[in-house]
């Protein structure tokens, strides 16, 4: 399975599906997060596999 | 995904510059396209003294950081604001400046200035004190925050206060200000702003570039940021142009950058005019000296009264 953290919350997925198709179903908008998986930043069109981790990262910034 | 530039595995996509970069080649490529903003809207030249406004935020760090790799004389200024709210999230904040300079730039110098110790009153102790309420605090925050930069500018002799802001939180006011027509706005929104009756000029280096963007160069490079917003930041009005404009950009890429940087360009060429408001006259403030349209004491001695 693919572990997925995004703030406080953690869920998991299938592999083998693509990280834009896992931001999407999660209700997030592509544009506003970066996945990273084992400290690396990796693109959208990534295919996930199983026993990866793939943590969400909001872009927004708070205030200053 | 292969990166545009050399083949290799693509960390990002920028689909509204149709550009897909590795690691290397986007953290390069980041760069000239700061120094590329810097010459471009003639912010200052690499042996201009600059004082860059860091609030331990990704965009803020990443600004100091990359301008420092470009050789720009660039020293940061925290301003400890004293905002705690059970998440000591201003000293968190300083704690990423300090931590960034230690692991990062060594050499670099951080001045600090803690309101609640210098002045005598932290940020949410002005907003229950001045009775503005907490939903205010925002408001009394950007007037004590101008008012510390332009101090601490003017006694560093500096070309230029820089701030981290991007693309989406310009074109973020851009589309505020356009909705309410709000035309001394949209008069004045710029990159630069020029130096006037005392008080100093200010860039923004990093207005080319999507929010996404600035949070991909700080965790390629390895910067650690404070990741929570601003507890008094929740909810915010920005926040919600933000997403709705992203919710545009996810169907038609490019749309932030056009509506953002075109208006730039109108407004340069004379395609779009706004009528300028006529000019205030601003004058020094008895006690700071700094200038203000009140007469007398300014805003921010004025809440110390
Ligand atoms: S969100 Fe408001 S209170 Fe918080 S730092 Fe920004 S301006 Fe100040
Ligand atoms: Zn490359
Ligand atoms: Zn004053």
């Amino acid at each position: 399975m693919v572990k997925v953290i995004y703030r406080d919350r953690q869920w998991t997925v299938k592999p083998g599906s693509t990280v834009r198709h896992i931001i999407e179903a999660a209700g997030l908008n592509p544009e506003s997060v970066l996945a990273v998986r084992d400290g690396k930043l990796i693109n959208d069109a990534t295919v996930t596999r199983d026993g990866d981790t793939i943590k969400l990262v909001a872009v927004v910034s708070g205030g200053v | 995904m292969k990166c545009t530039r050399c083949g290799g595995v693509a960390v990002i996509q920028m689909r509204q510059h149709r550009l897909q970069l590795c690691e290397q080649d986007f953290i390069e490529w980041f760069t000239a396209m700061t120094r590329r903003t810097v010459d471009e809207f003639r912010m200052f030249t690499v042996t201009d003294p600059v004082l860059v406004a860091v609030s331990g935020g990704k965009d803020s760090l990443g600004l100091w950081d990359v301008l420092l790799r470009l050789g720009y004389e660039a020293e940061g200024v925290y301003i400890h604001l004293g905002i705690d709210e059970g998440l000591a999230y201003s000293d968190r904040s300083l704690e990423m400046c300090r931590a960034f300079v230690a692991q990062h730039q060594p050499q670099a110098r951080l001045h600090v200035v803690d309101l609640g110790q210098q002045y005598g009153q932290t940020i949410p102790q002005l907003a229950r004190t001045k009775t503005r309420g907490r939903g205010k605090a925002c408001a009394l925050c950007g007037l004590v925050k101008r008012h510390i930069m332009n101090r601490v500018a003017r006694e560093r002799g500096v070309a230029a206060i820089a701030t981290g802001h991007n693309l989406d939180d310009e074109v973020a006011v851009l589309m505020q200000n356009t909705l309410h027509w709000q035309t001394g706005y949209l008069a004045r929104q710029a990159p630069v702003l020029e130096e006037q009756d005392g008080l100093a000029r200010k860039v923004k280096p990093l207005v080319r570039f999507y929010e996404r963007e600035t949070a991909a160069y700080t965790l390629i490079r390895g910067i650690d940021y404070i990741y929570d917003e601003c507890p008094f930041a929740r909810g915010s009005t920005t926040n919600r142009y933000k997403e709705v404009l992203n919710e545009l950009e996810r169907h038609s890429p490019g749309t932030k950058q056009q509506f953002y940087l075109q208006f730039l360009r109108a407004r340069e060429s004379g395609r779009i005019a706004f009528g300028e408001a006529e000019r205030v006259r601003l004058q020094p403030c008895r006690r700071c000296g700094q200038p203000t349209t009140a007469g007398d004491l300014c805003a921010f001695c004025r809440l110390w009264e």
